[in-house]
């Protein structure tokens, strides 16, 4: 177990960003909390999972929504942490610490402020590795862990307790419908882990990586050096399209941000389109029509400029972005794990393939 | 004949030109004084000193950074209450929250955080406090405050709370000045609300600002109305614009871009803008300044404007040079220059007694920087070439040589060849590029209307139409119309698939 700095807490929301890939919500306002926090002085634990005893409880917490209503109702330490105590409550146990759901996106936060309210360490990790929008959608269903029960806290003391669910699927339909019912957007602790499940079957580690990728940004920065050359070194990532944002269309439903994105290429790309869609994240992008990257493989856009990761609802007209793609964490490569997150689980009818095969 | 007055206040110098049809009739550059006005009145009485046909212009167009200028400096600017519309949603973080405690000091006079705002979905998140904003309203107007910015969640959806709490504060507070968030920005509550808290602080300021300029203008005797130019390169009449100065924080560095494309004839070109205290380097595209991609921070406060992309360096006609070690900047002698620079008798080096020394341009008394050692002008010559050759690289899209349009007071400044730079053009009237870039700015239209039963392609087609004829009711030619901001939003809870849809046009002012 170690300290986490002000400075890191700042690398975690850049690097996060990035590993959101487009969704996730900006880490922004969870990060502006956090700062409040340092300020009256908090310091926050980061501990490794090898540290938990087999039977020890964690937390797995995030704040659920669509993100453009994140960027109205922010976000409070209190209402995530009443998620956590609910669920102790419930359970009739502590917890010995919190975990992120996924480290993309503010969530990657949010443990954080739940911790600094509750005074417990963080885990580092997640079940993702990145953002995707679903519940099913991580690590610990594709390994067919229970996934109830599940509580979800509303700021106006709306609170609910999904006591059973019959399947992941189901855990996901019947908590969106009561996030949407409160406004699409709430704190949630999701089923709790013992911990033998998150030394077997979390993501490790990951939030040490988001720290370290927005540490090389920073540093690039500093140095006049190209910060996108930086991630991709960092992540092994490849750059796909650079260009300008000439189309988006977007609609939101189900509590999701869906919508399609065109970017006209420049500079190497100039004469060549590049069309991505989205379900809060990134899920295909096709250049030229013919699909070149594809869920579970990260999709990130930059600022070409900036290196700053550009959020499915703050793309705009007229943007000049870059599109990368970084590797995913290996579990969600498995047959089963494209089963949960493949593009297939996102209505498009194509075959996986890696840009990194 | 199409006349028209442009002018601009910088930090240091105040340019007017006058334009006919479309060449520059005359132009002056007089430099500004720290009450303002002067500076625009000395301007105005030399150029109808030299072109009498001034005094007939049909439109005055007047750019300033005074405004900006403000906010960075931490002057002048009033103290104001802010009220937020939404909790309990928000709580911990409070208006002004992520602005510099300095400036936040300064501005911050009262916060109110009041129950209401509404869903996404159009629903009250909880109903509004309507009784707590009458208490607020009377603990404001004993307090003395006399401006307001007004945040609701999700305003720019449903206006209602805002609108509520505005009406409160006219019967509770007279007299006082409210800034409702959702005329000035969209979604993003805190963004939206930092631009209504710097509109409010600086509303006194733009007020008592813009009534200057207009007897200024009279005291000339020229009987035109009177715009102030906005962020987008186009105009507002200077009554309706006095309501919000944040519009014309990056005017400025809009109108000298505009005014480099229009002097080159070139769309597609890095324009590099020399002034008093600073350097701007920024690129055209198709005749407009490139936009910046990210969050855009004024004085350290996070906004949503859309601003020009520009890279700032602390290089100017005024810039300060010491000698041991050699360095330049980043401070500079600004409007003083006059006064403190060796060559106009005062005791302060600067870079305009560099270029003095090396002959680049003839400015005050010579002799009083002959005894400058050439190793020293030298040295810093080439320290300023490589300043402006890393801020043209870091500002160019490819590897490519770029044409590179040199504008500004201190043109003089850059260098006839740079790496990477294909040709570096010199125009008549660069130094007044800026004032150029006013008095060209276009008209705009804009809808912003919820359209039903439509698909998105009618309806923005619709709103389009719309605002075309809207910009052309202002004056525009219709021939010159471009579209700038499309933007659609569906709303979920109104029946009939329905979208809100905003479109923005501009086009030149029709003769």
């Amino acid at each position: 177990m170690r300290p986490v700095t002000a400075d890191e807490i700042e690398s975690l929301a850049i690097g996060a960003w990035i590993l959101g890939t487009g969704g996730g919500g900006s880490p922004y306002l969870a990060l502006l909390n956090m700062r409040q926090a340092y300020r009256k002085g908090v310091v926050c634990q980061l501990m490794d999972a090898s540290e938990l005893a087999d039977d020890d409880l964690v937390a797995v917490v995030s704040n659920m929504g669509a993100p453009l209503v994140g960027q109205e109702r922010l976000t409070d330490p209190k209402t995530m942490a009443l998620a956590v105590t609910m669920m102790e409550e419930y359970l009739g146990r502590k917890f010995r610490a919190l975990m992120s759901l996924e480290i993309g996106g503010g969530n990657s936060i949010q443990p954080f402020m739940g911790a600094a309210v509750l005074d417990l360490p963080v885990i580092d990790g997640d079940c993702m590795g990145r953002a995707f929008p679903e519940a099913q959608m991580t690590s610990f269903a594709i390994h067919d862990l229970r996934m109830y029960p599940l509580t979800l806290a509303d700021v106006r003391d709306n609170a609910v307790v999904v006591a059973r669910a019959a399947s992941w699927k189901w855990m996901e339909r019947i908590s969106r419908k009561a996030c949407v019912e409160v406004g699409s957007i709430a704190s949630t602790c999701k089923a709790p882990r013992t911990g033998k499940e998150i030394k077997e079957c979390a993501i490790l580690g990951s939030t040490t990586k988001a720290i370290g990728i927005g540490r090389a940004v920073q540093a690039a920065r500093r140095a006049h050096r190209d910060p996108i050359d930086a991630v991709l070194e960092v992540t092994g990532g490849i750059k796909l399209f650079a260009g300008k944002i000439h189309d988006i269309a977007r609609r939101t439903t189900e509590g999701f941000l869906r919508g399609t994105a065109a970017i006209e290429g420049l500079d190497d790309f100039r004469g060549h389109t590049f069309r991505l869609a989205f379900q809060n994240e990134f899920a295909v992008g096709w250049l030229d029509d013919v699909p070149r990257v594809m869920t579970p493989d990260l999709i990130c856009v930059v600022d070409t400029v900036a290196g700053d990761a550009i959020g499915t609802e703050t793309l705009r007209y007229g943007q000049r972005v870059t599109v990368l793609a970084l590797p995913a964490p290996p579990i969600l490569l498995t047959p089963k794990g494209i089963e949960h997150v493949g593009p297939r689980a996102f209505g498009y009818d194509l075959e996986f393939r890696s840009v990194f095969a | 004949m199409r006349r028209r007055i442009g002018i601009d206040v910088g930090g240091t110098n105040t340019d007017a030109v006058l334009l006919e049809d479309d060449g520059v009739a005359a132009a002056v550059k007089t430099p500004t004084t720290s009450d303002v006005t002067t500076g625009i009145t000395k301007a105005l009485a030399a150029l109808v000193a030299r072109a009498p046909g001034a005094r007939t212009a049909q439109a005055v167009m007047i750019g300033t950074t005074h405004f900006t200028n403000a906010v960075v400096q931490r002057r002048d600017l009033g103290r104001v209450a802010a009220v937020r519309i939404g909790l309990p949603s928000g709580a911990s973080l409070p208006p002004f929250v992520d602005w510099p405690e300095d400036l936040a000091e300064l501005v911050r006079a009262e916060v109110v955080m009041l129950e209401g705002g509404h869903e996404f979905d159009g629903r009250p998140l909880v109903p509004f406090d309507a009784r707590g904003m009458r208490a607020a309203a009377r603990r404001i107007r004993e307090a003395g405050i006399t401006s307001v910015a007004v945040a609701a969640v999700f305003s720019p959806l449903n206006a209602a709370g805002e609108e509520e709490a505005a009406a409160i504060l006219a019967e509770e507070c007279p007299g006082v000045a409210v800034t409702q968030s959702h005329r000035l920005g969209r979604i993003g509550l805190l963004e939206r609300e930092n631009a209504a808290l710097l509109n409010a602080c600086l509303i006194e300021l733009a007020r008592k600002t813009t009534r200057a300029f207009t007897e200024a203008l009279r005291a000339s005797g020229i009987a035109a109305p009177l715009y102030l130019t906005q962020n987008d390169g186009t105009v507002m009449l200077a009554e309706v614009a006095e309501a919000y100065p944040v519009y014309s924080f990056a005017s400025g560095p809009t109108n000298s871009m505009r005014g480099a494309a229009f002097l080159s004839k070139r769309d597609e070109a890095l324009v590099v803008d020399v002034g008093g205290t600073t350097t701007d380097i920024g690129s055209l595209r198709h005749g407009f300044p490139r936009e910046a991609n990210s969050v855009v921070e004024i004085g350290g406060v996070r906004t949503l404007f859309r601003m020009p992309d520009l890279l700032s360096l602390g290089l100017g006609g005024g810039t300060r040079v010491a000698r041991e070690p050699l360095a330049i900047g980043p401070t500079s002698v600004g409007y003083r220059l006059t006064e403190q620079a060796l060559v106009f008798g005062g005791d302060v080096l600067t870079v305009t007694d560099v270029a003095v020394a090396a002959g680049l341009i003839d400015l005050g008394d010579r002799a009083r920087v002959a005894a400058l050692p050439k190793a020293l002008v030298d040295a810093a010559l080439t320290r300023i070439r490589g300043m402006i050759e890393e801020g043209v690289d870091r500002m160019k899209t490819d590897a490519g040589l770029v044409p590179l349009i040199a504008v500004g007071g201190g043109s003089f400044l850059v260098p006839a060849r740079l790496a990477g730079v294909s040709e570096v053009l010199n125009v008549p009237h660069q130094a007044v590029a800026n004032a150029v870039g006013a008095a060209i700015a276009q008209v705009s239209g804009e809808v912003d209307q919820i359209f039903q039963d439509l698909t998105r392609e009618e309806a923005i087609a619709r709103a389009r139409r719309a605002a075309e004829d809207k910009a052309v009711a202002a004056g525009a030619d219709r021939a010159t119309i471009n579209v700038v901001e499309v933007e659609d939003l569906p709303l979920a809870y109104l029946p009939g698939n329905s979208l809100r849809t905003r479109v923005r046009v501009v086009g030149d002012i029709a003769e």
